[in-house]
Formats: C-alpha cells, structure tokens, sequence
C-alpha cells in the first residue's frame, strides 16, 4: 500500500516537469496562436488587444503559473483557437483515441504473444525467421504509408471499408460504425505486435535455455506444462513493453490519425501544434504524462502480482 | 475476483446497447451534401469564422448574412457585390463619411423572431463597442481588419441604418461583405456568452444549425424559410468535415464517404477524373507572389533587378508543372480583371531581355544578385509552395539571381508576414522577399493595401516597404471616389502603376480546384472565394 502512494506521489514532480519542459518547447518554437486566427491585414492594435486578452503578452513565467494555478483548481482552460473548454475537447478526443489505441493494442499484444511464442519455441529454424522478418517489418514499415496503401486497397479500389473518420453513429454494434475502426485498429496493431513478438521471442530463448525448464522436462512434465512455467515467468518482463506501447498509442498517433481523419488525441495535438494553440496544448500533455503514468503503475502493479520476486521494498 | 463473469458480461453488454441507442443517425431519405475542408477543425460558429475564407465560406456564409452580400451567380464575371440584408444604400448626400443602409423587411432568424435595426446596432456593438457585454475581442479583430474605416453605428429607425466612417470611405459596401449578422434574442436568451452561443448558433442563412461533433464534423439543415426563395438549399443536410490531409480527402471521396472535397491532391486529379468525378476550377480572386523588400541594401531597390525577375519566370511551364492547376499572373489581379489597367510594362517570359537587364544593374552569373525569400512548405493558399519556388528558384537563377529559401512553417511565415520587411527579425535572418499567398477580392484588398505609403506594415499589408508618393495619391482619389465607373478607372490607373514599378514578382494565381461526385449537379463555381452551396442537388 505504502508503494502504491509513494508511486502515486511520485506522478506529481514528474507531471510538473513533463509541464515545465513542454510549456518551455512550446514557447520557443517561433509563432503564436493569434498568426492564424487572424486575417493577414489585422492591425496591431487588433493583435494586442488579443495578446492582452489571452495573457501571451506576460513574461512566460506568469503565463506558467496563471495556467498551473487554473489546473490547479481543475480548470483546463479555453482553446485559443476554437474557444471550447480544453477539458471537454480533450476527454473527447482521448476517448476516441481509446478506442483505436484498446484495439490496436489488443489486437498487437495477441498477434505479437501469438508469433514470439511460435518464433521462440522453433527457435534458429525456418519458421523462426519467418516470424521474426514478420515482426521487424511491422516494426519498420512507415505507419502513414501503410495507412494510405491499406486505405486505397480497402476503400478506394475495394471499397469494403470506409476511407475516414468515426462512423456516422459514434461507436455502436452496427457494421457501420465498427467497419470504421478496422483500418485504424490494424495499422495501430503493428508496432506493438512487432515488438511483443521480438521481446517474447528473447525471453522465450531465454527461459528454454535455463535449467530449471531440463528439471521441469525430467521430472516428465509435457509440452504444454512446461509452456506454462515459460509463460508465467517471460510475464513480467513482456507486460512492461506492453504497458509502455499502450501508453504510446493512447498518446495518439498524429500520422496514423491525420490520415484515416479520426478525431482523437494525435489529431487534436497536431493541430494545436500547427496553431500554437498553448491552452490545449499544455492540457493534451499534462493529461497525456499522467496517463503514462498511471498506465505505467498499472503495470508494475500488475508485474508484482504474477513475479512477488520483484516487488519493491515499500 | 472484482466482477463476476455474469455481471461483467451484463455491464458489456448494457453498455454496448447505450452506445448503439443513444447514437444519432440521419434520416434515410436526406439528400445530404459532405464537404471535406482543407480546415484542421471545425470553424467558429459565432459569426466571424476562423480558419482563413474557407471558414467564412462554409460556416459564416451558411448560418449568416453579411447586409451586403457577395454575387455568387456566375462562373463567367468577376463577382461584384449585390444587397443581402440591405436592400440599398446610399452615402448621405450631407456628409460623405456616413452611409445609410435599408434593411430588408420579413426577414425571419432561424428562431421565428423578425430581423430590424436593432440587431445590426447590437451586432457592430459586439464587434466595435468595447464595453458592451457582448463584445467580443476576437471577433473585432477579423472585423476591424474587414473594416478599417468603421467609427460608429446609429438606428434611424426600425429598418434604417446609418454607418459613419472615419473619413469619406467609399468601399464600406465592399467592407460590409466581411461582416456577418448573428442573433441579439439568441445570445441573450442562452445568457452564457459566446461558448454557449458558438454551441447553438442562430442566424438567417440559408441553413440552420444541427450539431457540432468537435474535430469530427457540423451539420446544418436546410432553412425552408430563408428569405431569399431562389437560394433554398437544394439538399436537406450540409455535413462539413474538416480533413487537412490532401490524400485523405481524395480518398474519402473515392471511397463515397464525401461528396465534395476542396483542394485535390494535383497527383490524384487524372485519376479523380478518370474514375468520373467532376475536378472544377476557376479564376478567383487570389495572388500568389513574391512581395519585395524595399529597406536599404535590398537588391530589389533597383527596378531593373525587379523588372529582370518578373521577366525570368517561366509561368507557362510552372503551369504544366501544376497539370495546369494555375493561372499565368502578371500583376496583383488577371489581365481579364477590370481593375487590371493598362501598364507600359509587359510582363513575359523574356530571359535574354532579363540578363540584359541584370547586367545593366550590375548583376550577372560570376556576381549574382543574392536574395533569401521566406517560403513555407504549406498553408493556406499557397497552393503546392516546394516545387513552385523550386521552379521559380532555377528560373531566376538562369539570368543572375541566387535565391536562397528560408523555409518557416504557415504559422512561423505568418509572423514574418506581419512583421514586415524592416522588422529587427527579417533583417537579421536577411530575408528580402516573402512568398505568402493573398485574397484579392476587393479593391482595398488586391490595390491600396499593398502599394500605399500609409499601409506599409505592420500596420497594412505593404510588407517590403514600397512608396511612390503618386501611387498613393491615385489610391486615395478612389478610395473617396463614389462613382463606381470612376472608381474602376482609378483602381485600375493605381494597379497599372504598381506594374509599372514592378513592385513584386508575380508569378500564379490559383484555380480553386474542388472535386465533386458526378452526383451533384447545379454548382456554379463563381470567381471568388466564397461559393454557393445552395443550388447544388444531391442525386440518389
């Protein structure tokens, strides 16, 4: 108990810090929110009666702390360039990521556990180079280019799948709204299953190499028992990828997203990016770090359940 | 175990069920319009769009109207302007400086209530009168830079108008096209500013609002009570998707997901085509150039450098580089444009008469003259900015320029354009020339804005600097002018002139492109940047 606050104490500094460093990038790189709000003949009393309304015309550490103490009080701030609450565009966004990022995990993880196992098992034979060339191809093909081939195929030449966008009802049963996620939940599905798959592939190598595994093979037990103890014990160590790579696509992917037009997270940061639009900027990051966090305590949590072996001294 | 099998199964599925029952679904029988914008997001709903004209052209033009509106009717002239919620206007014989507006009568907001003075006094207020609770500073923002001249408004009486100007401005008519009408009884009776007024807008165009999904989409109806019976939509629902990915909105089209996208990919135009689509394009009012500083030390002080640039660009070939997608520019507006004029400069493809030209300056290919342009790689109307200044770049290198790009991205280049040329920033990176796109549709906005001593920037739009003191008289002489035919001839003696001094380099002016499924039918693509959507039938 004592480990899980200390570890839940621990995301304040680091949420801080993640803030600060962002809140720093963002200010340096040239440009300003107002350039693309307004027309090219704006006046420059017209853009400093916007500087002065939105506060960028305060030192940048004013503006940093005007904005901690609104977060502080649960209050996200307004986007500069759409004038609605970051927090009702961010929980929007973030659920629509979720659904792409849950199911492009999923669907990684399985594949990705699925081909590490049968590469590690078969070891230094055929079908262990198959799947390896499998998996560091997913690792290594460029995602929007993938994303653009699998939408011309799908959608434009077959025309089985929608081109873009959530579907018209939201998320339902229905095909046509599922029909949506399939080509984003693939692509999403490949760099998390390229990489559980080599992670298991080692760890597999690893363990089958170890003595414990001769015992357990002269003691008798069978071929799925012995898969069993490997399981148990590669666990850990593929769970902290896993946790790590669901953090990742919960960040959103700006490519993939950009592409397929799907509203969340990625899509959402680019263009605040593109717009300099710090409000929604500094939300999308400050809620973004402390998923990552949370996720990553998920994990170590869930790690210390399966392995106690390495549990932290509270 | 925190849940057992049969309750996690239940919450799933109750879940699943919400879901699918609480998701809108349009009605089968809509004939529904689907737009895909180049916009990153949902443009603004309360009254002044973001997003650059594309905002104003799908959301503020559909929930709104301006007083004087744009003429949208024809493909073939250049679009003027015609009454919209003004019937007529005249400028007060008494005073030049105030204009009286007669507003239409029966016009009805999307709520029922009845349009009259009273709501175009509370909406310039909104715009112009700080301290009125609905005013609202990024709104006065785009609205100040629409109107520049705006000094007050007074209600004459419940359909008369008066607008007084800082001094005898007679393009306020034009200025009013900027300006769009958005509902006092609305904002107050919602009493939660304008966050709770952008999320249900009222206006008196020709749709209503629907539903904003951010990110995603807006969908408006059509308003079968719109006061102007010809320009009914001829669809029941518009759906507005902003798509920033050129490729994406191809596919979406192909795929049948829209029905209607702005800017194809240039690459994916055969295929579009090709497979059936209609690709429309037509001249309108935008320029895409090189504007020139003119601070001290700038090569571009010398008319001949200025003259052997605009004589170097190959713009014949840069169209086959587009597949066509431009129009040759060999001034602010086309030669076709009555505010073109008749300038002794003619502007070709010259090289030979280009390195004349430089040698006589004093420039040539063992001492080129050595410029940086600032460039963004895109954004906005600059159309497909890398292999048009690559182009460009080899052109001007042929007759004696080395052109070095400092490339910003669209929000970075949109600092230095409001900089100017004689900003601290721009002279030490040494940049002497900016490639930014702009709109030309109307005469302060293509003429004065640019060449006017007085507007040099920041506080206009003359970036580099330039001043010729009778230029600027011929300006102000058609800026006060209220004769319309005069006004032209003095609109377009100003242009010739600023030809004449060669004062940028022009190079293209966009086409528009839009590509449209073979089954919309009824779309008059008008030279101008805003477009009528209303004629436009959806077929089965």
């Amino acid at each position: 108990m004592l480990y899980v606050l200390r570890r839940i104490l621990y995301t304040v500094p680091i949420a801080l810090s993640v803030t600060v460093i962002c809140f720093l990038l963002v200010h340096i790189a040239p440009g300003d929110p107002l350039q693309m709000m307004l027309p090219d003949n704006a006046t420059p009393e017209a853009v400093s009666e916007l500087k002065a309304k939105y506060g960028l015309d305060k030192p940048l550490p004013v503006q940093y702390l005007v904005w901690l103490g609104h977060v502080a009080h649960g209050d996200l701030g307004t986007s500069i360039s759409t004038g609605r609450g970051v927090a009702d565009e961010l929980s929007a966004a973030i659920g629509n990521t979720a659904i792409i990022a849950t199911g492009g995990a999923m669907l990684g993880f399985l594949m990705g556990i699925g081909l590490g196992l049968v590469s590690g098992l078969c070891a230094d034979t055929f079908v262990d180079r198959a799947a390896t060339t499998i998996a560091i191809a997913a690792i290594s093909v460029p995602h929007y280019w993938l994303a653009i081939v699998m939408t011309i195929i799908f959608a434009v030449e077959l025309n089985w799948l929608p081109a873009i966008g959530i579907g018209p009802g939201g998320v339902s049963l229905s095909w046509e709204d599922l029909s949506h996620i399939v080509l984003p939940v693939l692509t999403l599905s490949l760099i998390p299953m390229g990489i559980v798959a080599r992670t298991v592939r080692g760890k597999v190598v690893e363990l089958m190499a170890m003595e414990f595994i001769q015992t357990l093979r002269a003691k008798g037990l069978r071929s799925f028992g012995i898969l069993r103890h490997v399981v148990k014990n590669a666990a850990p160590s593929v769970m902290a990828v896993m946790g790590l790579q669901l953090g990742y696509l919960f960040g959103g992917s700006i490519l993939v997203e950009t592409v397929f037009n799907w509203p969340g997270v990625g899509f959402l940061m680019s263009n605040a990016i593109l717009r300099r639009d710090m409000p929604m900027l500094q939300g999308a990051i400050l809620i973004l770090a402390l998923l990552f966090v949370v996720l990553n305590l998920i994990v170590d949590l869930l790690q210390t359940t399966i392995d106690p072996r390495i549990r932290r001294r509270g | 175990m925190i849940f057992p099998g049969r309750l996690t199964s239940n919450l799933l599925l109750s879940s699943i069920l919400a879901m699918a029952l609480a998701t809108p679904r349009l009605a089968a029988a809509d004939s529904v319009l689907r737009v895909a914008m180049t916009a990153g997001d949902i443009p603004i709903t309360i009254g002044q769009a973001d997003q650059g004209y594309e905002g104003f052209r799908f959301v503020s033009l559909s929930l709104y109207d301006c007083l004087i509106e744009w003429d949208l009717s024809s493909a073939d002239r250049p679009s003027g302007i015609v009454p919209g919620l003004a019937t007529s206007w005249e400028v007060d014989p008494e005073d030049k400086s105030r204009w009286i507006f007669h507003l239409r009568k029966g016009v009805k907001w999307h709520d029922g209530t009845e349009f009259n003075a009273d709501d175009v006094v509370w909406n310039f207020e909104r715009l112009w009168n700080k301290d009125a609770p609905q005013y609202n500073a990024q709104q006065h923002s785009d609205a100040a830079s629409r109107f520049v001249d705006f000094k007050g408004i007074e209600k004459i009486d419940d359909y008369t108008v008066a607008i007084a100007t800082t001094d005898g401005a007679s393009l306020v008519p034009y200025n009013l096209g900027y300006i769009a009408m958005v509902s006092r009884t609305q904002y107050l009776k919602l009493n939660g500013g304008w966050p709770a007024y952008a999320k249900a807008p009222i206006g008196t165009g020709p749709y209503r609002f629907d539903k904003v999904v951010p990110g995603e989409r807006m969908e408006l109806v059509k308003n079968p009570d719109y006061w102007n019976k010809d320009r009914i939509p001829k669809h029941d629902r518009l759906v507005l998707y902003p798509m920033p990915e050129a490729t994406t909105r191809a596919a979406a089209l192909l795929s049948g997901q829209v029905n209607w996208i702005e800017a194809p990919p240039p690459d994916m135009v055969p295929k579009l085509k090709s497979a059936g689509f209609d690709v429309v394009t037509n001249a309108y009012p935008h320029m895409w150039a090189y504007e020139l500083s003119f601070r001290d030390g700038s090569p571009w002080r010398d008319i001949r450098v200025r003259k052997a640039a605009n004589l170097a660009v190959d713009r014949a070939g840069l169209r086959v580089l587009l597949g066509g997608m431009m129009i040759e520019s060999y001034g602010v507006v086309p030669k076709d444009n009555p505010w073109y004029g008749k300038p002794s400069f003619d502007i070709k493809y010259d090289p030979e008469a280009a390195k004349a030209l430089m040698k006589e300056a004093g420039y040539g290919p063992d001492h080129p003259a050595k410029v940086t342009i600032a460039i963004s790689p895109s954004g906005s109307g600059q159309m497909q900015p890398l292999p048009m200044n690559e182009f460009v770049q080899q052109n001007l290198a042929a007759v004696g320029f080395e052109v070095n790009f400092a490339v910003k991205d669209w929000n970075t280049l949109i600092g230095v354009m409001r900089k100017g040329a004689n900003d601290p920033s721009a002279v030490a990176d040494n940049i002497e020339g900016i490639n930014f796109s702009r709109t030309t549709q109307d005469p302060y906005s293509a003429i004065c804005r640019f060449s006017m001593t007085g507007q040099i920037t920041p506080k206009g739009s003359n970036w580099g600097g330039f001043s010729d003191p009778s230029i600027d008289t011929v300006c102000d002489q058609a800026m006060t002018e209220f004769d319309p035919a005069k006004q032209t001839e003095l609109f377009a003696k100003a242009h010739a002139m600023m030809v004449d001094q060669a004062m940028m380099v022009w190079i293209a002016h966009d086409v528009n492109p839009r590509a449209l499924s073979p089954k919309l039918k009824g779309f008059v693509q008008a030279k101008n940047w805003f477009q009528d959507l209303t004629p436009v039938v959806v077929e089965p």
